[in-house]
Parts: C-alpha cells; sequence; structure tokens
C-alpha cells in the first residue's frame, strides 16, 4: 500500500521547555499518537494519528501541549473545503461510504440562535426565583381534556382516571443512548444524575445491564427495530418504554454495532452471540403503517398492563407533522421528534450531514398540526437534537415542547470533545468504547456529578428567564410562541414557526 | 495504637488510568521548589515519588504507604527512625535516625518504602502531605482514584 496522501487534521504543539518527559501525554493515548524517543530525550506526536479529542491535552501536567487544527491542510477555496479534499483522498483510498459520529457540524441556520425570549416591564411584573416559587416540574404522558372531581362530605376526590405519567423536576431527559455505543460507566453516570435530579435517562437499543436495574425508576426503555434485549422484564424495567423508528443523525437508515465491540457482557444484555455484528434493520419488518404501529404500540400497553406510558420517536424529516399526528392517533402517550443535529455514535456522513429537517421547525409544525386536529392532550412532544444550552430549552418549550431530551450536551459534561470519533471505539474519555484500559478513565462518580450539575445549572438558569418573563411554571410556557420574536428571518420561517418578527407588539 | 480519627488515602484500582499523574506531584509536593518545571529540570535528582503506581495489563493502581495498624517496618527498624507518629496516627522515617540498612524495605509488604535517590540516603515514604489539605497524588488524580478518607479507630 501507497504512502497515504490525505493530510493531518490537527497538529500538536508540544512547548519543549515545559515538557517535562513524564510521558503522560503518551500512556494515554489510545490511538498511539503520542511516543516518546529515549536517545533524544524526546516526545514527539504524529499528527496524522490525532482525532483532536484534546485528552492528552487536558491530563498534561504543566500546560505544555496545545492541540490545535492544521491551520494550512489544503490551499483555501470557499468551495473545495479542505473538508471536502480531505474527504475525497480518504474515499479514493478506501472506496467506502464515510462514517462518523455525533450531530451534524455544517453551518446549517440555527434558528434557535435567531429567536429571542421576551421580558416583564411595567405592565406585567417579573417575578424573583429566589424569593418567590417556580415551577419547573413537568408531566409526560396522556392528559384528561377535563377532569371530573367527586365531593363528599368536605373533601374533593379525582373521579378521571389519569393515564400513566412521567414525573419530571426539570424538563430535561438523556436521550437515548446504547449500552455498547456509550461504555457501562457513561450509562451509570446519566443513570445516577437522573436519579439525583429527578429525571429520566433512556437505555436505547442496548438491553439492559445488570448494573442499571436499581435505576428503573428513572429509565425509559427503548425498543428499536433489532429487538436487541427486549422481553418482558425488559419493558417492564423502566418507567416508560420508547419505540423507535428513527433517529435525527441518521433518518432512514439502521443501526451497526460492529462484532469486536459485541464483548461478553454486551452479548449478555443485548442477548446476541460474542462477536456477531448487532445490526438493526432500517425499518422495523413489523410496521409498515400507522395500523402497524398502533398494534406494536398496544401489544406493549398489553405487556406492561397499561401502567407505564409508551411513546414513539421519529427523527425530523419532511412530513414530521402528518407522522407525529398518525402516531398520536396510533396511542402513542408521547412523541419524540429528534432533529437534524441530533447525535449518534456512528453514521454515514452523508446521511448524518444532508438528510432531516432542522427540530425548530418540527417542533413548531408539530404542535400546531396536534392543536389543529384537537389531539395535543393526547400526547407529550419531547424534543430532540442540538439541544445546546438552557435558553434552547426554553426556546423548544416556548415553540411547543413538554421536554426535551439531551444527548451530546450530557456526554460533553462527562467530558467529550466532539472529536466524532464514537465509531471507532477508541474514546479517549472513557465515553464511547468498550475498552476496558478506557472504559475506567470515566469515573462514573465524576459523571454522575457532573451530569446533574448540568441539570441543576440550566434549572437555575430557566428559572431565572421564566421569572423574567413573569411566567412562574414551565407548564404556562409550552406553547407560548407569544414570548419569542424572530431577528432576520423570512415571512415564511415565522409563519411556519408560528412566532412575530421582533419589533412587532401583540 | 493511636486511637482516635486517622487519615487515610482510598484506592481505587477501578479508575487508576495509570496516567502517573500521583507519582509527579508527589515529588513536586516534596521538593524545594513546589514548581513541576523547575523540579523535572533541576532537582528530580535528589527525589523519588512515594506513591507508586503499579501497572500489569489492564490493571493499573497508585498505591501509597498504607500506614499499617501493625507496621512491620516499625518493628523491623534497628534505630527506631521508623516510627508512628503520636498525634496522627501515620508512620513517617526519622531521616536523622535512619542509618540506611534497608530492612524496613524488606519487611513492607506492600513495596512502598524506597530508597532514597542521590545523596539522600536514607528510608523515603508517603508522609500523608500532612502540611497540606489534601495529599497531592489525591488532590491532583484527574479520575478520583484515590480520595482521602477518615477512618475512626
Amino acid at each position: 500500500m501507497a504512502k497515504r496522501r490525505s493530510t493531518a487534521d490537527f497538529v500538536l504543539e508540544r512547548d519543549d521547555y515545559k515538557c517535562i518527559r513524564c510521558l503522560a501525554c503518551v500512556r494515554v493515548c489510545s490511538y498511539g499518537a503520542n511516543f516518546y524517543d529515549e536517545r533524544e530525550n524526546m516526545v514527539f506526536t504524529e499528527n496524522r494519528k490525532c482525532v483532536g479529542c484534546h485528552f492528552c491535552e487536558a491530563i498534561c501536567p504543566t500546560e505544555a501541549i496545545v492541540v490545535q487544527h492544521n491551520p494550512l491542510a489544503i490551499r483555501w477555496n470557499a468551495h473545495w473545503t479542505s473538508e471536502v479534499v480531505t474527504d475525497i483522498m480518504k474515499q479514493a483510498e478506501t472506496g467506502g461510504v464515510l462514517l462518523t459520529s455525533m450531530g451534524n457540524d455544517k453551518p446549517y441556520f440555527t434558528y434557535f440562535d435567531r429567536m429571542v425570549l421576551n421580558a416583564s416591564q411595567v405592565t406585567n411584573p417579573s417575578i424573583d426565583p429566589l424569593r418567590e416559587p417556580m415551577e419547573i416540574r413537568t408531566f409526560i404522558g396522556k392528559k384528561p381534556l377535563s377532569l371530573e372531581l367527586e365531593e363528599s362530605e368536605g373533601s374533593v376526590a379525582l373521579k378521571t382516571q389519569i393515564a400513566p405519567q412521567l414525573k419530571l423536576e426539570v424538563p430535561i431527559m438523556f436521550s437515548a443512548m446504547s449500552y455498547g455505543s456509550i461504555s457501562l460507566n457513561a450509562s451509570k453516570s446519566l443513570a445516577k444524575a437522573a436519579q439525583t435530579v429527578g429525571t429520566y435517562f433512556n437505555t436505547g437499543e442496548g438491553g439492559l445491564h445488570k448494573d442499571l436495574k436499581e435505576f428503573g425508576e428513572n429509565m425509559i426503555v427503548q425498543c428499536a427495530s433489532g429487538r436487541f434485549g427486549v422481553n418482558v422484564d425488559y419493558l417492564n424495567a423502566g418507567a416508560a418504554v420508547e419505540i423507535k423508528i428513527g433517529q435525527g443523525a441518521k433518518p432512514g437508515i439502521g443501526g451497526h454495532l460492529p462484532g469486536e465491540k459485541v464483548t461478553e457482557p454486551i452479548s449478555e444484555t443485548r442477548m446476541i452471540p460474542v462477536g456477531t455484528d448487532a445490526i438493526s434493520p432500517a425499518p422495523h419488518h413489523d410496521i409498515y403503517s400507522i395500523e402497524d404501529l398502533r398494534q406494536l404500540i398496544y401489544a406493549i400497553k398489553e405487556a406492561t398492563r397499561y401502567k407505564k406510558p409508551v411513546g414513539v420517536k421519529i427523527a425530523a424529516v419532511h412530513n414530521v407533522a402528518p407522522i407525529a399526528s398518525g402516531i398520536v392517533r396510533a396511542g402513542a402517550d408521547f412523541v419524540v421528534i429528534d432533529g437534524i443535529r441530533g447525535g449518534t455514535g456512528a453514521t454515514p456522513k452523508v446521511t448524518r450531514d444532508n438528510v432531516g429537517i432542522p427540530i425548530e421547525l418540527a417542533i413548531a409544525v408539530v404542535d400546531k398540526r396536534l392543536r389543529d386536529e384537537g389531539i395535543r392532550h393526547l400526547a407529550s412532544i419531547i424534543v430532540a437534537g442540538g439541544i445546546r444550552k438552557s435558553s434552547d430549552v426554553i426556546k423548544a418549550i416556548a415553540l411547543g415542547a413538554d421536554a426535551v431530551y439531551i444527548g451530546t450536551a450530557a456526554l460533553v459534561a462527562l467530558g467529550c470533545h466532539l472529536c466524532q470519533k464514537c465509531y471507532m471505539g477508541k474514546c479517549n474519555w472513557g465515553i464511547a468504547t468498550q475498552d476496558p484500559k478506557l472504559v475506567r478513565r470515566l469515573n462514573p462518580e465524576i459523571g454522575a456529578r457532573r451530569a446533574a450539575n448540568l441539570l441543576r445549572a440550566w434549572a437555575l438558569e430557566i428559572k431565572e428567564i421564566l421569572g423574567g418573563m413573569g411566567i412562574n411554571a414551565i407548564e404556562s410556557l409550552r406553547g407560548n410562541r407569544d414570548v419569542l420574536r424572530g431577528v432576520g428571518l423570512q415571512e415564511h420561517e415565522l409563519e411556519i414557526l408560528g412566532i412575530k418578527p421582533a419589533g412587532e407588539a401583540w | 495504637m493511636v486511637k482516635g480519627m486517622r487519615k487515610k488515602i482510598l484506592v481505587k484500582e477501578e479508575y487508576c488510568i495509570g496516567c502517573r499523574l500521583c507519582e509527579i506531584y508527589c515529588v513536586t509536593a516534596h521538593s524545594q521548589s513546589k514548581n513541576l518545571i523547575r523540579v523535572f529540570r533541576y532537582e528530580l535528582g535528589e527525589l523519588a515519588p512515594a506513591v507508586i503506581v503499579e501497572e500489569r495489563e489492564y490493571t493499573t493502581f497508585a498505591v501509597q504507604c498504607r500506614h499499617c495498624e501493625e507496621a512491620s517496618c516499625v518493628r523491623a527498624c534497628i534505630t527506631g527512625a521508623m516510627h508512628r507518629d503520636s498525634s496522627t496516627g501515620a508512620v513517617y522515617v526519622d531521616r536523622d535516625k535512619c542509618v540506611g540498612c534497608w530492612m524496613c524495605i524488606m519487611v513492607c509488604p506492600y513495596g512502598v518504602i524506597k530508597r532514597g535517590t542521590g545523596s539522600n540516603k536514607v528510608a523515603s515514604k508517603c508522609d500523608l502531605c500532612l502540611d497540606r489539605e489534601l495529599p497531592a497524588c489525591v488532590e491532583n488524580c484527574p479520575n478520583e482514584a484515590l480520595v482521602l478518607t477518615e477512618v475512626n479507630e
């Protein structure tokens, strides 16, 4: 094989004066990029091997290391960008589909950044969340249209039977990430954080590891096209069940966990032989219509004795609104919509970067459609895919969501630096790997603390913003598009989002 | 035996990533300059870490003096240099008394006593960094694989 012709993506610069030859960087790099030359008594880096995960930079005790983008990788060209040229070179070398991980990183319009929030001035009082109660608890599940009460001997009792609900202390949950795509320590971190804060994590399509069973009350179990690890005990182990049809990072395609990652414990939870590829087909082969979906929803409801909400997750695509309407009519208690920025452990780059629609538009059209049809109360809307900060959460809820899922943001809290190499299984941060040497790098106690801190911080910020708008409950924000105004958006986009341009009063 | 609260460093083997930063910070904490780069450049000859990272295949862990309740080193010491401090309950070596017979090294079941390097020919071991709030190895472990606990005895 001839010498590779593509250039390095990153350059690792090492300040030789500061380098104390402790070799920590050499020891920790799972890609083998750093090496020590004894004769020269120098530490060197093979830049081509560096993926830009910044782990060595974080571990270096003297801050001798700086990892940077290769500044002049390819001659600058607005059309033939260095990414395009490098991709062509890689494909000319390998003849294969380019794989990548995490979410779409292309400069598509982020509508969240073009929407601004309101605040109270004079005519309505704002609320100080430190001094007055602020409710950000919310419930996921089917709601009744009205409540019937029974009064007897001075006490009032609820007559209407309420469908099963998930109680969220913050309107943020951890999205589906399977044990397999992420390490057990990463799963444990999220599970423990969800338990601490009073929200939910999602098993993804990976089955349930025995160590996660204790977190059942804070767990949503997923049933996807491969049906890995699904049995009646699994369905009943969590607080809710989610049927996964699609994922924002790869709408229309299935999943593939390579055989090398199917280790003994993974084979146990997925219920497949060690070393075999775990392939989730693109469609569920028993779901070719809304009617088929209804059958599965009710099969799961039967299996869980109608005690748990059952939801359906889809990727945000062009016809997302009518599809969501069908899902609600099929009996789902919640609909999850995953936008074009949604992340993943592995996906063809061409799919990740080109398929799907921005989540902001999807929330707006789904919420509107369900309201127009009078079925909005039948299901909660959970949105996912590129929620980066508390303001995104607020804007998503104002557009009509009940709650959001965070995946990438949660992993970043655990240490992820978005190098997009999850599919290689060598994650230096111990997140997207099954290598026992790397998995131990994520101490679940630290992970749980950091993930819980993130939720706590966002909750405080959400309360601040709500207070500023004079709203004292997150449920009063839901679908309250009056608090949003668009900046620099075209008329038709404003129409789809259902918001006014900035400057226009009530 | 000293009664009361005693500091202990807990070794969490399952979270040690084998980076050996504990060794580096241990050396620096016991140096003159307390500066990593200066220690590496000028002071390394005289210093050796009191925490040792053991490594074999997928297992790594850092270990330092356990300050044993029944300390063999204290019993084996011919000069009384190795002694237990009555206030902290920790085992120390009195550098002036040590004659470098290395009996302590022979009997230590954990292999965490070392010969001093350079001109420093006396036994060298963990002193729990009692002059600091947290031992240097504990404070700088990136994965909390070393944790300071207090045990009541």
